[in-house]
């Protein structure tokens, strides 16, 4: 039997035979359902598309800013406090792989604190340590040798490379990126099974014509492609639909710049756009393999 | 053109007929006949491919049906014009379109094809008829719809199954003078049919073999009718 391989590509289907199309007859039901779950898929794609794209953004910038800047605290006795500072400012020139290195401002340490302790806070009546930036370059500095030095010449400073709470905000973004993606491939796979069902149930409804059409000398490639074509034009219109009323949706969430929060900020952002037009075309494929694979099935029990 | 060799079918392991011996040659005329459940259109349905015998060889066209894949079977079968018992229309579409069909499914629906096609439906006394739907038809009427769909392809064999079966007797005559013609330009034809009737009327125009499907063997029931 001679077999659709996608490679042949959309192209062909869509362009195809109307002929064909319109030998088999009209299948009512199933034409609904198929432009119904391809609408609801592609909806849902739309968001599960959003949602990793923004995890991935926010991965690969909190990976990306928090992996080059490293904090050194100094916890020391308030007449030691300044000596030790300038002592770990001079280990810090001389450490390699350290670009830049600053000693914030009471004013700058107040700015941290004050999401949680209000802006009227005077630090000098807090027992609180001195912070000093590290801004590293790419390959980082030696951390171990770095703690090493400060211990034995800044015993009130501690390093602090930010790994301990990067890596599992970067391991979380990442997981729901993956999620995200996992969503598409589920709702891909949700996608096929229903046009397979609703392929099947076609085939059957037309089993008659199936026999019609073999008497007259009918291809089983000819036939595959009278139904394939139909699903998948199907799941194209729906698929589009879907994916419009999506984007509309994406739009109209909360800008990142107005609500601050974790789920802000998702959406597409330059050339991201372009994946969202890719869903109607990858749920066409979807149902095409899907049509293709249940017809294919379904004729050889036919005849 | 077709040969069965030897052939025998089963339905549940119980023999329905066994060695059966036929040539369908160019310009030949066959009639099968027989009681009701004797095997004439299971005999009819393994000459196209839709049935494979239980043993023997069926050979078409030089090609043995065991070994054919199922695209080439329907490729066959555009050499193969075949009247069903009932038919066998798509109600969706005209009967143009339905005597049409083998032309749409072998990519020959073309200008030329529609030229032929209204001399076609002369032919069969359907230019009236064309844009009707195949449950609008009478019983002769569909009958001659479906003679002229099995011929639209020019095919080398003509098959029909009691194409008699449900017409009077003046429209049997009249599709009894259509298949004598199709055999003066050279086809093989072979009908099925229990109406004596139509094999004696066909007496007068043509020569005619009788093969009687009993107890599960064909017999040569009479030559030159």
């Amino acid at each position: 039997m001679s077999r659709i391989v996608p490679g042949e590509g959309l192209r062909r289907i869509i362009l195809g035979d109307p002929q064909a199309d319109r030998v088999v007859p009209p299948t009512g039901f199933t034409a609904q359902l198929t432009l119904l779950a391809a609408g609801a898929m592609a909806f849902l794609a739309v968001f599960a598309l959003a949602l990793s794209l923004a995890a991935g953004r926010l991965a690969d910038r909190w990976g990306d800013e928090l992996a080059r800047t490293s904090t050194i605290r100094i916890s020391a006795p308030q007449d030691q406090r300044t000596a030790q500072t300038m002592a770990a400012m001079q280990i810090l020139e001389t450490t390699a792989g350290v670009v830049f290195a600053r000693v914030l401002d009471p004013a700058e340490q107040e700015a941290l604190l004050a999401p949680w302790f209000g802006d009227q806070l005077d630090l000098s009546t807090l027992p609180f340590p001195q912070l000093i930036e590290i801004i590293e370059e790419d390959e980082g500095f030696d951390a171990v040798g770095l703690r090493l030095r400060l211990a034995a010449e800044v015993p009130g400073a501690v390093l602090d490379d930010h790994s301990r709470w990067r890596q599992p905000l970067v391991r979380a973004a990442s997981r729901l990126r993956l999620l995200g993606w996992l969503s598409i491939g589920l709702i891909a796979l949700s996608m096929a099974a229903m046009v397979t069902l609703a392929a099947q149930a076609a085939l059957a409804a037309t089993a008659p014509v199936i026999a019609t059409l073999r008497l007259v000398g009918a291809t089983d490639r000819y036939i595959a492609q009278a139904f394939i074509r139909r699903f998948t034009l199907r799941a194209l219109g729906g698929a589009g639909l879907g994916t419009a009323l999506g984007l509309v949706a994406v739009l109209m969430l909360p800008r990142a710049e107005i609500e601050a929060g974790v789920l802000t900020g998702l959406g597409f952002q330059g050339w991201h756009w372009a994946l969202a037009f890719l869903i109607p075309v990858v749920a066409a494929g979807v149902a095409m393999l899907a049509t293709g694979t249940a017809t294919r099935r379904t004729l050889k029990r036919l005849t | 053109m077709i040969e069965l060799e030897n052939l025998g079918y089963s339905y549940g392991g119980a023999a329905l007929f066994s060695d059966i011996s036929v040539k369908l040659t160019p310009g030949s005329f066959h009639f099968l006949t027989g009681p009701s459940g004797a095997g004439k259109t299971t005999l009819l349905k393994l000459c196209y491919g839709a049935l494979h015998p239980t043993v023997g060889v069926v050979r078409a066209f030089g090609n043995d049906l065991r070994d054919m894949e199922r695209d080439d079977v329907s490729m066959l079968r555009r050499k193969v014009g075949v009247v069903h018992q009932d038919c066998q229309f798509l109600d969706h579409l005209s009967v143009a379109d339905n005597i049409a069909l083998p032309l749409a499914v072998s990519g020959r629906l073309d200008d030329a094809a529609t030229s032929d096609m209204e001399e076609l439906l002369a032919w069969v006394g359907l230019t009236d008829r064309a844009s009707a739907r195949p449950p609008e038809l009478s019983g002769g009427e569909r009958q001659r719809a479906a003679l002229a769909r099995a011929v639209i392809m020019s095919p080398d064999v003509v098959i029909a199954d009691e194409p008699t079966g449900n017409v009077d007797w003046e429209m049997s005559q009249r599709l009894l003078r259509l298949l004598v013609e199709l055999n003066k330009m050279g086809k093989a034809v072979l009908i099925a049919t229990h109406d004596l009737s139509l094999i004696r009327a066909a007496k007068t125009s043509v020569q005619a073999r009788v093969l009687r499907i009993s107890n599960g063997r064909v017999q040569l029931a009479g030559a030159d009718l």
